[in-house]
């Protein structure tokens, strides 16, 4: 089963729901695979401490002109819609950040004056904590497109099949969160009970709806704030699958890299109950 | 004129507050700013600031493919073409994910039964608004639409030329999170980053990566830490980053729970609380005010 955690909103406990949803499962005897695809800032690691065991770049196509060859024409130039060509001064110019690797500039060419190179956007790294594999996909700074570092992590999760796969999901609503979510059997959505928890959860709820995926929602820090995210669940009819209270020694603990399960056993059962309800929910 | 942004890397360190809050402050001022809001996937400053729509517009950049099942001869070049996993099959029949689909058109170009059109895809609505604090533009991401990187340009475009158009001194970008297509199109050119730190060590990991993004695109960075006293010794591990990196720390906002009771009533922090918490507050936006001479 492949269960992602997503939120509209940052910083909600997505990361502090997933590791330790992970840790508690697999405690309790089951396999399981993580899978860190926030690829723009990705934390996990810093709970599950993986011990890195393989790095692989993540590479993208980038057209490379042959000037002896190409004709002016401008053929690619007009074809391609993420302006990552120009013609400039009797030359063909590539913009590397807006490429999209659609391939669609070699395909026009008509006298094969552009080539596609090998280009590192990103890497995907993959360790073990306990025997639990754990993968991470980090994108360059300065690289635009998560996306393809999204799918590269995903795709190399398949080489690590479990009982459970855990997809840590970027914030937002658009693509990255899409690509992260997208061809899971359940997602938790982490909400915190205030006007911009609430906001950003309508959102969410919306993309998951779409994609006809079973969710449920975790609150976190659920006795500060207001009444708003319960209301709308209550109305929606979408289960509220735990509540996190607010706990200094949790949010200390987090500051420093350790887990809700360091400082409280309890929650290791708490999560594997989680978990038997949502194994419920989509049978 | 002048465009500050406000980011943090990690979500949910307070950059909408504290946007607000530097609205609320300008108006105290008397200095005429525009916000921007280009956290376009999940906008919340909206809450706080209640705007009231003048303009609406549709967001038309980009396209999407779509296949005409009627000329479809199921030949499969589309399929084979497309980068994106876009063009899903079955029983022979070809279809395009909306979802998936980037309107790159090689689709389009490859196939040879001219079954493909690309349409211009309707990827959500951007607003012009008045709120008590000055003009404010914002948008609203269709539902998995994917094109924020210009959706964020479009607002901020508009947020600049309303500026220039009204005498505005400056345009205050509240920022998405991470360091992706839409923040790089909301850091990009501007004259000042403030990166929202908190001493975690998610927050400083994700502070690390902001920093590096806004020297990748030549601006000039200041932190300041939230939640300070949440943790000192991490508190202490960001001014020692920062120093080493030469990046000026702006300011230092303690824990404060009524800081989330100022969101529950709605209202910009500064507006709410009084004391220390105001006064940290206050004294970066002087310093943002000194470093960007408005």
């Amino acid at each position: 089963m492949r269960i992602s955690v997503a939120s509209g909103k940052g910083g909600t406990g997505k990361t502090t729901v997933a590791t330790n949803l992970a840790r508690a499962l697999y405690e309790s005897g089951l396999s399981v695979t993580f899978l860190d695809c926030d690829v723009e800032e990705p934390n996990a690691h810093i709970f599950l401490n993986p011990q890195l065991y393989q790095v692989e770049p993540v590479i993208s196509k980038l057209p490379s002109v042959d000037q002896e060859k190409c004709v002016g024409c401008r053929k690619c130039v007009e074809f391609c819609v993420y302006n990552a060509l120009a013609f400039v001064g009797g030359k063909v110019i590539v913009f590397p950040e807006l490429c999209h690797s659609c391939g669609g500039c070699s395909l026009v060419c008509p006298v094969g004056a552009i080539s596609e190179v090998d280009r590192e956007i990103g890497i995907v790294e993959m360790g073990y904590a306990y025997e639990m594999p754990v993968l991470d996909g980090v994108l360059k700074v300065g690289e635009a497109i998560a996306p393809p570092v999204i799918k590269a992590v995903k795709r190399k999760g398949e080489e690590f099949p479990a009982d459970v796969t855990i997809i840590d999901a970027p914030p937002g609503t658009a693509c990255p969160m899409i690509e992260s979510v997208k061809g899971s059997d359940y997602c938790i959505l982490v909400a915190e009970p205030t006007p911009f928890g609430l906001s950003d959860l309508r959102l969410a709820v919306e993309v998951v709806e779409e994609l006809d995926i079973p969710h449920g929602v975790v609150i976190n820090r659920s006795d500060i704030g207001d009444k708003g995210v319960e209301e709308f669940c209550a109305q929606k009819g979408i289960p509220v699958l735990m509540r996190i209270p607010f706990d200094q020694r949790i949010a200390s603990a987090y500051s420093e890299g350790l887990m809700m399960i360091d400082v409280d056993e309890s929650w290791r059962d708490r999560f594997v109950e989680m978990f038997r309800r949502i194994e419920g929910e989509v049978r | 004129m002048k465009t500050l942004t406000v980011i943090s890397g990690k979500g949910g360190t307070g950059k909408t507050t504290l946007v607000a809050s530097f609205a609320s402050l300008a108006k105290r001022e008397g200095v005429k700013i525009v916000l921007a809001d280009c956290d376009v996937d999940a906008p919340d400053l909206y809450i706080l600031l209640k705007p009231q729509v003048k303009h609406k517009e549709l967001f038309t950049e980009g396209r999407v493919a779509r296949i005409d099942p009627e000329k479809c001869t199921g030949c499969g070049e589309c399929y084979s073409h497309c980068r994106f996993e876009a063009i899903l099959v079955s029983d022979g029949r070809y279809e395009v994910d909306p979802m998936e689909c980037e309107g790159c058109g090689v689709c389009e170009y490859v196939c040879p039964s001219d079954a493909v059109e690309m349409r211009v895809r309707e990827g959500g609505y951007w607003f012009i608004s008045d709120t008590e604090y000055g003009p404010m533009v914002h948008a609203r991401l269709g539902i998995g639409q994917g094109n924020t990187g210009r959706l964020v340009t479009t607002v901020r475009q508009a947020a600049e030329e309303i500026a220039a158009q009204t005498g505005a001194s400056m345009v205050i970008v509240d920022g998405p999170p991470g360091i992706g297509c839409p923040v790089i199109a909301s850091v990009s050119n501007t004259d000042l980053v403030l990166i929202v730190a908190e001493p975690t060590l998610s927050g400083i990991h994700d502070m690390e990566r902001a920093l590096t993004l806004a020297f990748h695109f030549g601006v000039k960075p200041l932190v300041c830490i939230n939640k300070y006293d949440l943790n000192l010794k991490m508190t202490g591990e960001i001014e020692a980053f920062c120093r080493e990196a030469g990046v000026e720390i702006a300011g230092k906002i303690p824990f404060d729970q009524s800081f989330v009771e100022a969101l529950a009533y709605l209202k910009p922090a500064v507006e709410y609380v009084g004391g220390n918490l105001a006064l940290k507050i206050e004294s970066i936006w002087k310093r943002i005010r000194r470093e960007m001479e408005v």
